[in-house]
């Protein structure tokens, strides 16, 4: 669907200033930071309101068997995936198509080695040894918020494949209205960042 | 929001954050002597610096390109 169809895809809308992507992105964000929202503050509440000791008490660092380095890994890579996020639009939007893939590409890899550890090496551990969401409070607010989160990080990646493959044909039609969508793309990808860089030292360090 | 504004306020939260988890692996290696908690929390410092060297060469960089 070319530009003219759909409006202000590349120019800023008169009444919100912005183009209607990024307009609809923040939107869609916002509906994002209440749902995680909701589950921080449910951690948070469910950890007050657990009891200092006893079978229902709020487990340990080591009780948890949450493993600080795989968590630290996921983080750095998370961290370098939003660095080579931003670095493809930077060269988009200085016209250079081919670096601009290339950081994509790269921004994918790191996405999927993330997705990898969390799913070969920390659920497959925690299944392995009989640790599933109904063991505990504590497990199931834990797999509830991570596996929500990956969830969100392999929509990244499916989007991000897209404007490697077939979206691409979009920068020969109209770079702008690319580079747009790469930034919506970007926004997303930072939020999701985000919201690790908040679970990480609250399920893995405190 | 343009995607280099949340990429500074990123940047700022993953600066406090390598700080704050390098503070915490180096209380982790005083109290239980894991030598690799202390090189985590090392590297996690070092990290730390780094990003705020990348923060300001990336707004350097982006200069022309609006906060909106």
């Amino acid at each position: 669907m070319s530009a003219e169809v759909l409006p202000y895809t590349v120019k800023p809308h008169p009444v919100t200033g912005l183009y209607n992507g990024k307009f609809g992105i923040w939107l869609f964000l916002a509906s994002e930071v209440m749902l995680f929202g909701a589950l921080f503050s449910t951690y948070v509440f469910l950890r007050m309101g657990a009891p200092e000791t006893g079978p229902t008490a709020w487990p340990t660092g080591e009780e948890t068997h949450l493993n600080w380095m795989l968590g630290g890994l996921n983080t750095l890579i998370l961290i370098l995936s939003s660095v080579t996020m931003v670095l493809a639009w930077v060269q988009f939007k200085m016209d250079n198509f081919a670096k601009g893939r290339i950081y994509l590409i790269i921004t994918a890899i790191l996405a999927i080695a993330f997705v990898a550890i969390k799913f070969k090496f920390e659920y497959a551990h925690k299944f392995h040894m009989d640790i599933y969401p109904k063991t505990s409070v504590f497990f199931a607010i834990y797999y509830t918020m991570t596996g929500l989160h990956a969830i969100h990080i392999i929509g990244g990646v499916v989007v991000i494949c897209y404007f490697i493959g077939p979206g691409a044909k979009l920068w020969e039609e109209n770079r702008e209205y690319y580079t747009n969508r790469i930034e919506c793309t970007g926004l997303y990808w930072h939020f999701v960042d985000l919201v690790w860089i908040f679970l990480f030292p609250i399920l893995y360090l405190l | 929001m343009s995607l280099k504004a949340f990429h500074i306020i990123f940047i700022f939260f993953s600066t406090l954050t390598a700080v704050g988890f390098g503070f915490w692996a180096i209380r982790h290696y005083s109290d239980s002597g894991e030598v690799a908690a202390l090189i985590a929390g090392i590297a996690s410092f070092i990290g730390g610096a780094v990003l705020i060297i990348y923060g300001k060469w990336f707004l350097n960089k982006l200069k022309g390109v609006s906060y909106l």
